[in-house]
């Protein structure tokens, strides 16, 4: 039941010009990045070379790409899922799945898996980037995947926060404005920090979190945080859909 | 409870804020039944279907679905309903096909029995043209129709819909009409309509809710007889005298209209052929004969001011 509700999200996701808009936007800026990198490790290589334990090109390509990246879809990530839930209040579809026999976790848990199933296709797009310089390097897969795993555990967070801002108004520029607004203050929280405040803003932070695994450092505490965030704003959402039905 | 008694719902409660949108609500629906809920708009015929559908929590009060309590046990009390908002919700992306198809998913229609579901609906809901068009391009009265076959596509027990005819032109409300009325041979439909003669076409139960109160629950015959006239406005080009009319059988009130018509009160029978052999035999040169009814509001004010005992506490039953 969760994968139809997902099937359908994401099918009425890439029938709107906006995901096929938002996947070629995104791919081209991150195709340059990427070439702007490559660029700087050729320039980069000669003097590499003769450094015993030098960064390798999964540190000077692939770690900065993921990083820009990082931020990249902190900006689309509201327009992806700013219509998931405010579109079903404004066109009324909300009451076909309200009356049918599922669940509002099934509810929740199906369009978000529609959006993750977006973002999926999205990371992958973007994994072919590094992938292709196998053809000419070595690679430290274990420093990608690292990196693709923070990426893609971040993305899941974002996307769980911007369901739940989805779920809170009829208005989908309503729900991105917010959305953008949370992730961003997330983003920049340990900024505020003086050196006592550093600790707990910065564990609050996204980035300080990402920072790690794009370094190739899998801290069960940083994956431990993103889980964290997803399960609470799906929470959220859930608790928020069932009160939409509740006396007020 | 009889093994036929599709829904029963008791004193149910809706408040929204301080506003008590329904207050009290209590009736049944047996199989084979076409309920019609009549009431002026803001009068809670919404909030109620809504409650029905299990779009909305009651404040209080209690919701069988075919022997399973809706609030207890959601998930398979709504199997047993089909329901059609007033605005259809459709998704305007999807062709007629890939959306029925989504809906017997989300109601759990097997596999092997989808495509028969699917043929089904569309059939009974005269779709079967259009399945391979987007929603968003048909007509809104197509529009109302996919909604419908939204609803009965698992062959629910009970069908709830609200205000199914709205913004639909005289032909599609026939339509739609002889549609509910073949739906209910075999289940239970519960409507809501703030216009009268679609009561009369299509339901063999009303009932009428006013500010959040059921007022009226009785059969379509027994709103009928309690619409039926009991006064004849006429026209004569010869107006006789006064005295004439009130002699006639059963005549109450004679008084007349401003535009030269008479309007004739009566109790009982009605006195239309006495009055037509009397002005033929006395020259009175009678031009026009009509039956006045009472309207929908005149019941309503009929009832709310409490004209009517008997029958206002008919729903509790």
């Amino acid at each position: 039941m969760i994968f139809t509700i997902a099937a359908r999200e994401l099918r009425s996701l890439f029938l709107s010009p906006l995901a096929w808009a938002i996947l070629a936007v995104t791919q081209f800026i991150l195709a340059w990045l990427f070439l702007a990198q490559i660029d700087t490790w050729i320039t980069l290589q000669p003097r590499l070379a003769a450094i015993e334990g030098a960064p390798g090109v999964a540190d000077i390509v692939v770690a900065p790409l993921l990083a820009n990246a990082g931020i990249v879809l902190l900006l689309i990530t509201p327009l992806i899922t700013m219509r998931s839930l405010s579109d079903e209040y404004r066109g009324h579809t909300i009451s076909l799945l309200l009356s049918a026999p599922v669940s509002m976790t099934e509810i929740v848990l199906g369009k978000y898996l529609g959006i993750l199933g977006f973002f999926l296709a999205l990371l992958l797009m973007l994994t072919l980037m590094p992938l292709s310089l196998l053809a000419g390097t070595d690679l430290d897969m274990g420093k990608l995947a690292a990196g693709l795993l923070g990426l893609g555990l971040m993305l899941a967070a974002f996307a769980a926060i911007g369901l739940y801002m989805s779920s809170l108004t009829e208005q989908p520029v309503v729900a991105a404005v917010t959305t953008f607004g949370l992730l961003l203050l997330l983003w920049i929280i340990d900024e505020a920090g003086t050196a006592q405040a550093t600790g707990a803003m910065g564990y609050l932070s996204m980035l300080s979190h990402y920072k790690g695994l794009l370094k190739g450092v899998f801290n069960s505490m940083d994956v431990a945080y993103y889980l964290l965030v997803i399960a609470l704003f799906t929470g959220f959402t859930i608790r928020r859909l069932d009160a939409t039905r509740l006396p007020h | 409870m009889s093994s036929n008694t599709l829904v029963t719902a008791s004193g149910l409660y809706r408040y929204y804020n301080q506003h008590c949108a329904v207050n009290d609500v209590s009736f049944e629906l047996s199989r084979g039944d076409v309920l019609g809920f009549l009431g002026p708009n803001g009068a809670g015929k919404s909030s109620t279907m809504q409650m029905l559908s299990g779009n909305l929590s009651p404040s209080a009060g209690e919701i069988i679905i075919n022997g399973i309590d809706l609030l207890d046990r959601p998930k398979d009390a709504k199997r047993e309903i089909g329901y059609l908002a007033e605005q259809p919700p459709v998704y305007r992306e999807l062709t007629v096909n890939e959306y029925l198809d989504y809906c017997a998913r989300l109601n759990r229609i097997p596999r092997e029995r989808r495509a028969q579901a699917l043929a089904t609906a569309k059939e009974r809901c005269g779709l079967a043209d259009v399945a391979t068009r987007l929603i968003g391009n048909l007509s809104k009265g197509y529009r109302q129709r996919v909604g419908i076959a939204q609803a009965i596509i698992h062959t629910p027990a009970v069908v709830i819909l609200d205000e199914p005819t709205v913004g639909l032109d005289p032909l599609q409300i026939r339509e739609i009409r002889s549609l509910i009325r073949e739906l209910g041979e075999d289940h239970g439909i519960i409507l809501s309509t703030h216009i009268l003669p679609e009561v009369q076409a299509t339901c063999n139960r009303v009932q009428i809710i006013h500010q959040g109160r059921l007022v009226f629950a009785d059969t379509a015959a027994g709103l009928d007889a309690r619409m039926s006239a009991t006064s004849l406005v006429a026209r004569f080009g010869n107006p006789p005298d006064v005295s004439r009319l009130l002699a006639l059988p059963g005549v109450a009130e004679v008084a007349a209209l401003d535009d030269g018509r008479v309007r004739i009160d009566f109790t009982g029978d009605s006195p239309a052929e006495a009055l037509v052999e009397q002005a033929v035999a006395g020259g009175w040169r009678l031009q026009e004969l009509t039956a006045e009814r009472h309207t929908l509001e005149q019941i309503f004010i009929e009832l709310t001011t409490g004209d009517a005992p008997g029958h206002a506490s008919g729903a509790a039953a």
